[in-house]
């Protein structure tokens, strides 16, 4: 069966040009100029979907973005594609969704019988019992029934772009208004931008058939593309307008690849000094019984199928409206030879229309309209109520229930739009600064008076963007507007036994409305809430208006009074993966790379991920697991010589005349009176006393130091510094320079370190004397300036050697080289963070913005009598509670046992519930102790050194019995860093 | 006038469809004075008034809100409720509002799809899977559940995610917990107006709160855009206007007001069965039962009362979302929207008294204040109704920041400096 | 949103970091007692309306400035 036929002639189509593409595997064919929707409409589909929730057969109602009927998957990936969207190319694959096994035969229409159960707002209220969790039980079946189409969990194949541009004005939408405003702005000299959804200019002027008409549009058309300065973007929506200009737009790409590296679409950010909305409006449903049959459509979008697809009703049509527009198609399909009946709302319809109506032998219907519609899979009878009753046999209805103009993108500002009465419908209800309105959008419908408005647009526009010389207007064709006229018809008084929809594609009648009337949803937000009322893929763009109006009609209130809705971006669907362009997989965030990563490659590094760094975890040379091969590494810095790459470490350099001051200030221990040379383990707090980052900071000279921080708050640190500088400590000549990408950072670490160093340095003095632990020495090597700190992270004899990124793959392998004699390796990441908790140096995992100087055991560092950052908070009463959980050593006392991370500390006689006394941070094996350490946080800390714990770890059903010790688990006076 | 909900009464209506269902809750003029006054109509504000009438008796009581029932944060947000909290105060508050959640569809005889689908929070680094340990171990000493997942029953639960070399970060692992889950959050709204309606509440919307009445120290009323109503006792949950309407009576609160986004695509079949989270950058996500993909990341990171976001931050969202889950990729978003919340410096909420007598303070909820409804109603009654703080809200105290008694739950210090 | 750098000029929103309200008066280094540190950390005006505060270019030049931002529109600027 079929309601629709092509004709041999007329329309846009390019008949030379024949594409081919399936239609639910069947090959179909329409030709280049053919959306899917006009192809299937060629081929005789009336009936292309079910509907959402009662699997209703449905047909194509548009022929726009609006379409809330005709959806498919696209190409076996893409759900939910609204067929009027579509633009038909050889070889696309259209799929039917959500029926089984088919849309012509749906067995899930069951739902159709059980609709009563269905009314609205069912599931809130059953689906409750019979237990506490029923929900568990009735929810699979909902989610089963509910979704539309099917996603798919295949990596996108396809490739997207980002970019940004910038233009003086933007215009959006390129009907007959936005061409003018962007001719009009092009001319005074604006960068312009035209931005248009479809893939053709004109807007509404593509559905005309008079010949001034496409005149007009052609002659605009050229001049535009002849202009320079202006751009023009046809398949490009504009989704969303955001803060300050800025309009989020999506070209999609006719010859997208992605084997090719062209991407199928590109999200363009631009920012606009001045934006018109040309934006048109869609026509609205009208709302009677069965008025969703296949069959049943749009007024103006069957007059663009005539006029742009050449697609005709295959004898006869009935139209039926409230306003004048409609009459358009009428005459176009009584000139096309279609037998036209009118049925008109209005009881007294423009003389004009009636005359030409008579003419054209079309019959006419006043006071009328329709009391049902008949036909199972698509329409073939119509019954007609209201001054005439007569039963109207017919291929196609096509409705109009008057205008909607598409104030989208200007609320997304935040300004309402307001009811207009004269138009009954929406219109902006204001512009933001530098926006302007011109044509259907501001309810302006003839064509003159659009030209016109367009004209003062344009030129507003350009002269807000700084284009004041005025510019030569657009011409009108000199026809004469016909006055618009409309009576609105919301829905009908009653709807007997037939479903009247709403909301086409969520399933919302006008039923539902009522009752969510009847139980208070009278609020906008909750009407479309409680029934769904436009939350469809079709972001309700021909249902919201119509539902106002009938709730308004409820509430016996204005329309004004009743409250509008609220709309959000993006206009129309917008893929994920084009907002995220090529910022995802590896790309999603940069890869840091430490200046000696192809160096620690070579030596058989394992990476891990350490925030945006890739950190050598361990080395070939000791293992090919971690946890064996930084055993290895531990015992090599333990006992001999290691070298690990610590350039990841944030390095600031300090100078300034008052650079002494402002560490002093910023760190709770003093640094004015650090010897020149020297360095200095230092501690910070944030404002509220709490522990903000650790690191050394190195006097190189009177006025100018190096600070290291620890790799994870590098940024922040420096971003604090810099505030205190610029913003509170203005007087203070500083100048903070941030390092750590100029300079990378070794670890020489172990007994044997001063003697591998003296092989790497023959010139330098590294003795005891001269290069004491906390000592500094700039030594130079081929002319390139190295700096050896005298540091240890480890416990052990330990140096930090600091030079010029560029040089230290080669230092690196220099030093690795001429220790060779004393077995010198690379160690990693794991067994760095080992070797610090054997040590009991606190990182990242104490360092969690929770702790206190004194939960740390590091109080004592803090000056008495000096100021500095976070002190006066640091004393807050609860801060300095004698029973805070502050830093333990942790000894497992049973061998056969782990420690684990993340375990909860209980005392040996505790019940074990609840919060425990503390937990463990970080967990290591001890070479040097041959048993499970850890560091941790205890109530109480030290005060119960020696005292047996439960260490306990629910998740994995484990406690182990463990003792608090010191955290210093080897080493504990110092001798070996003095060494 | 009641008319309780169930399969047997939606038969019944279906047979007889002229008798409509009586309103959900009613829409009365507002009184001159009510012992208790509630203002803001969100999650909050109706918990509260609900709890005051059941728990405590206290029935003449009416809720104020400035719009529509719902139109803030209860209805914006994404619908994620869970309990996995560690730090004492927070996880037994959390804890009894899950309970909570598990039987309110039946203590308000109204379902509000409380689906305990379980929430999975992904680990991306060796580390971070500890830290997770810790927190799953605190919830199982306290009795809530939770699990570890190493990264091949993460691979087996939740196929779909990206374990190719193409992923920024691998997946180590992850921790579960089952009964976390998602709430159909309008439901919330309806459910506690309708159930505190029939307990003879009194549910008034359109009428915004515009300064209190003093007697010296003490609140007494209010004046609102419908005139000035007295009330014994006052208690505010306006969320995101917390500070405003803090300021009327002269209190200034440890909050800022920022906008968090949220973003829903299209409905597909269902292809994601869990609450996903991700520990590379704050992003989750569910999918709705009508099929949605509901998801969300930070905060925009600045203080506004706008309810619109930046697209940089949706950009970094959508770039989360299809980095972690390559099946969003092709999805279209439908909507995205903001709400504004109410933040604090610790990312933990108050409920309790102020230092003005009858006035109470409920707010500061950050990401968290949709699964934390049932139980921040539950104790802000006990508070208004005792005048003292319950048991479990005693740590949300407007002045723990004086005291040095933050309950930092995430360990990201304050929030202003970071993003 | 864009913000406008004293150096660069306007610039997306997307490459500042956001410094908090910049009417507090962080109180002199050392002086101030608890209160008033208290204060000035942990509480804040947070007006529906005009609000002083910080910014930092920090993917840009890194200058932290002051700017008044309407927190109602998001208008950067003095209004009237
Ligand atoms: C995008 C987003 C996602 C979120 N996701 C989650 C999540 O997944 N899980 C979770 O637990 N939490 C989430 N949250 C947080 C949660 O939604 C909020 O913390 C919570 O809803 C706040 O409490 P409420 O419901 O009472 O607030 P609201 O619903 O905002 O209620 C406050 C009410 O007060 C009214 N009001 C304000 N001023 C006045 C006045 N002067 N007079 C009268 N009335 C007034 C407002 O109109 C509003 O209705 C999210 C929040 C957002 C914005
Ligand atoms: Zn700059």
């Amino acid at each position: 069966m079929t309601a629709f036929r092509r004709l041999d002639k007329g329309g846009r189509i390019d008949r030379e040009k024949s594409v081919n593409f399936t239609y639910d595997g069947k090959s179909l064919g329409g030709f280049a100029g053919d959306t899917l929707a006009s192809a299937l409409l060629a081929n005789g589909k009336t009936l292309t979907s079910r509907s959402f929730k009662y699997h209703r057969p449905r047909g194509i109602m548009s022929a726009g973005v609006e379409e809330p009927n005709g959806l498919f998957a696209i190409n076996g990936n893409e759900p939910n594609i609204p067929a009027t969207t579509v633009d038909l190319v050889e070889g696309l694959a259209a799929q039917s969704q959500n029926a089984w096994p088919s849309v012509d035969f749906d067995l899930m229409a069951v739902n159709s019988f059980a609709a009563p159960l269905f009314q609205t707002g069912f599931y809130y209220k059953t689906f409750m019992g019979p237990f506490k969790k029923s929900w568990m039980f009735y929810e699979p079946f909902i989610r089963r029934a509910a979704g539309i189409g099917k996603g798919s969990c295949e990596k996108d194949p396809d490739r997207y772009e980002t970019a940004h541009e910038f233009c003086d004005v933007l215009v959006v939408g390129a009907g007959p208004a936005g061409l003018t405003t962007a001719l009009v702005a092009g001319r005074s000299g604006a960068r312009v931008v035209l931005v248009e959804q479809d893939l053709e200019l004109g807007g509404q002027l593509l559905s005309e058939t008079d010949r001034d008409f496409e005149m007009w549009r052609t002659t605009q058309v050229a001049e535009l593309r002849s202009l320079a300065n202006v751009t023009i973007r046809t398949r490009t929506t504009a989704q969303g307008l955001y803060d300050d200009n800025l309009v989020v737009l999506l070209q999609r790409h006719e010859n997208h690849d992605a084997a090719r590296g062209r991407p199928r679409q590109t999200l363009i950010s631009l920012r606009s000094k001045a934006i018109i909305f040309a934006t048109g409006a869609i026509e609205r449903p009208l709302v009677f019984p069965n008025n969703d049959r296949p069959g049943v459509m749009l007024a103006s979008a069957l007059r663009t199928y005539l006029n742009r697809f050449a697609i005709v009703p295959l004898k006869r049509a009935l139209i039926v409206t409230n306003n004048d527009t409609a009459y358009k198609t009428a005459f176009d399909l009584a000139e096309a030879g279609i037998a036209v009946t009118m049925a008109d709302h209005r009881n007294v319809i423009p003389s004009d229309l009636l005359s030409r109506a008579a003419m054209l032998g079309m019959a006419m219907f006043p006071g009328t309209g329709i009391a049902d519609v008949e036909g199972a899979k698509q329409v073939t009878r119509v019954q007609l109520a209201g001054n005439h009753s007569a039963t109207i046999e017919c291929d196609v209805l096509a409705m109009s229930g008057g205008w909607n103009p598409v104030v989208h993108l200007t609320s997304h500002s935040g300004i309402k739009p307001v009811y207009d009465d004269a138009i009954a419908a929406f219109v902006p209800g204001g512009y933001a600064k530098n926006h302007f309105g011109a044509g259907a959008v501001t309810g302006k419908f003839g064509f003159e008076s659009v030209i016109k408005d367009g004209n003062a647009a344009g030129a507003d526009a350009a002269k807000a963007a700084g284009f004041d010389k005025p510019a030569t207007p657009v011409a009108t064709i000199g026809a004469k507007d016909r006055a618009y006229k409309i009576s609105p018809h919301w829905a009908p008084k009653t709807t007997g036994k037939g479903k009247a929809f709403v909301d086409f594609q969520s399933d919302v009648t006008v039923k539902d409305i009522r009752t969510a009337h009847d139980e208070g949803y009278v609020a906008v937000e909750h009407l479309k809430r409680y029934t769904t009322l436009g939350m469809g893929t079709d972001q309700g763009k021909t249902s919201n208006i119509n539902a106002i109006g009938l709730m308004a009609e409820l509430r016996e209130m204005p329309i004004s009074q009743a409250g509008t809705t609220t709309f959000r971006p993006p206009y129309t669907g917008l893929a994920v993966g084009a907002i995220a362009g090529r910022t995802v997989g590896l790309h999603f965030r940069p890869y840091r790379l430490s200046p000696l990563h192809d160096a620690n490659k070579a030596h058989g590094a394992t990476f891990i991920e350490a925030g945006l760094w890739m950190r050598a975890w361990y080395y070939a040379w000791a293992g090919s697991t971690p946890e064996t091969a930084y055993i290895r590494e531990m015992e090599l810095v333990r006992n001999g010589v290691g070298i690990a790459d610590i350039s990841t470490l944030g390095k600031i350099d300090v100078q300034g005349p008052d650079a002494a001051e402002f560490l002093n200030r910023v760190y709770v221990n003093g640094f004015a009176k650090l010897p020149v040379g020297r360095a200095r383990y230092g501690v910070m707090l944030s404002d509220d006393g709490v522990v903000l980052d650790d690191g050394t900071t190195t006097r190189i000279a009177d006025i100018h130091y190096y600070t290291t921080t620890t790799t994870a708050q590098a940024g922040e640190v420096m971003s604090w510094f810099e505030y205190l500088l610029q913003t509170q400590w203005t007087d203070l000549k500083v100048h903070v320079t941030s390092l750590t990408d100029e300079w990378a950072g070794m670890a020489v670490s172990g007994p044997k370190s001063r003697e591998a160093l003296q092989l790497a340095f023959p010139d330098a003095d590294v003795s005891n004397e001269n290069l004491p632990y906390m000592g500094c020495l700039d030594v130079h090597l081929d002319g390139v300036r190295i700096r050896i700190l005298r540091l240890s992270f480890s416990g052990e004899l330990a140096y930090e050697v600091h030079v010029p990124a560029e040089y230290a793959g080669s230092l690196w392998e220099h030093v690795l080289k001429v220790a060779e004699p004393l077995g010198i390796r690379p160690y990693g990441l794991e067994a760095l963070a080992s070797l610090r908790i054997e040590k009991g140096h606190v990182a990242g995992l104490e360092l969690d913005h929770r702790n206190t100087l004194d939960d740390l055991g590091l109080g004592k560092i803090a000056g008495k009598e000096k100021s500095y950052v976070g002190k006066e908070l640091r004393f807050r009463e609860a801060l300095q509670a004698p029973d805070r959980w502050s830093l333990v050593g942790i000894e497992l006392m049973e061998p056969d046992k782990k420690l684990r991370g993340g375990s909860i500390l209980f005392s040996a006689g505790d019940e074990i519930k609840g919060h425990g006394r503390g937990y463990i941070t970080s967990v290591t094996w001890s070479t040097e102790l041959k048993k499970f350490i850890a560091l941790g946080l205890y109530q109480g800390g030290l005060k119960h050194e020696g005292e047996d714990i439960i260490c306990a770890f629910p998740l994995k059903n484990e406690q182990v019995k463990a003792r608090i010790v010191s955290p210093h688990f080897i080493d504990r006076e110092g001798a070996r860093l003095n060494a | 006038m009641f008319k309780p909900y169930s399969a047997l009464a939606l038969a019944k209506h279906a047979l007889s469809p002229d008798r409509p269902w009586p309103r959900a809750w009613n829409s009365p003029e507002p009184k001159s004075s009510y012992d208790a006054i509630v203002i803001g109509g969100g999650g909050h504000g109706l918990a509260t008034a609900y709890y005051l009438a059941k728990n405590h008796g206290l029935t003449n009581v009416a809720v104020l809100e400035r719009n529509y029932i719902g139109s803030g944060n209860v209805g914006r947000n994404t619908t994620i409720i869970r309990s996995n909290y560690m730090i004492d105060g927070n996880t037994q508050f959390f804890e009894h509002s899950l309970k909570l959640w598990e039987g309110l569809s039946h203590e308000l005889n109204f379902n509000c799809m409380v689906s305990h689908r379980g929430q999975v929070v992904l680990a991306v680094s060796p580390a971070q899977l500890d830290t997770f340990a810790r927190r799953g171990n605190i919830m199982r000493l306290n009795g809530i559940d939770a699990e570890l997942l190493d990264r091949g029953q993460v691979m087996k639960l939740l196929p779909y995610l990206d374990y190719s070399k193409d992923a920024r970060w691998p997946i180590y692992g992850g921790i579960i917990q089952e009964r976390a889950g998602t709430v159909r959050h309008d439901a919330v709204a309806w459910g506690y107006a309708r159930a505190a309606d029939t307990l003879g509440v009194h549910i008034i919307e359109n009428c915004e709160v515009t300064g209190f009445v003093m007697d010296g120290d003490k609140a007494v009323g209010v004046e609102t855009s419908r005139g000035k109503i007295l009330a014994g006792k006052i208690g505010i949950a306006v969320a995101g206007h917390s500070s405003h309407v803090a300021k009327m009576a002269g209190l200034r609160v440890p909050i800022e007001t920022h906008v968090l986004q949220a973003f829903v695509t299209e409905p597909v079949k269902p292809m994601v069965d869990h609450v996903i989270s991700w520990g590379a950058e704050l992003f989750y996500l569910s999918q709705s039962d009508k099929g949605g993909m509901v998801f969300g990341g930070h905060i925009d990171g600045f203080n506004t009362y706008t309810q619109r976001g930046q697209f940089p931050r949706i950009q970094t969202v959508a770039e989360c979302a299809v980095s972690l889950l390559p099946l969003m990729s092709k999805l279209r978003l439908l909507r995205h929207w903001g709400g504004v919340m109410d933040m604090t410096p610790d990312g933990s909420p108050f409920i309790g008294r102020t230092e003005r007598p009858n006035l109470y303070f409920n707010g500061g909820w950050c990401y968290q204040g949709f699964k934390a409804t049932p139980a921040s109603g539950w104790t802000f009654a006990h508070t208004i109704a005792h005048d003292e703080e319950h048991e479990l809200n005693r740590a949300y105290s407007l002045d723990r920041f004086e005291k040095g008694r933050e309950l930092d739950e995430f360990g990201i210090g304050n929030w202003t400096y970071k993003q | 949103m864009r913000i406008p750098c004293p150096h660069c000029g306007q610039r997306d929103v997307g490459e500042f970091r956001y410094g908090g309200d910049a009417s507090k008066a962080r109180p002199a280094h050392g002086t101030g007692d608890m209160k008033a540190w208290h204060d000035y950390y942990f509480l804040f005006d947070n007006p529906k309306g005009p609000h002083d505060e910080y910014w930092q270019h920090v993917l840009g030049c890194r200058q932290w400035f002051k700017l008044t931002r309407n927190t109602a529109t998001n208008e950067i600027g003095e209004q009237p």
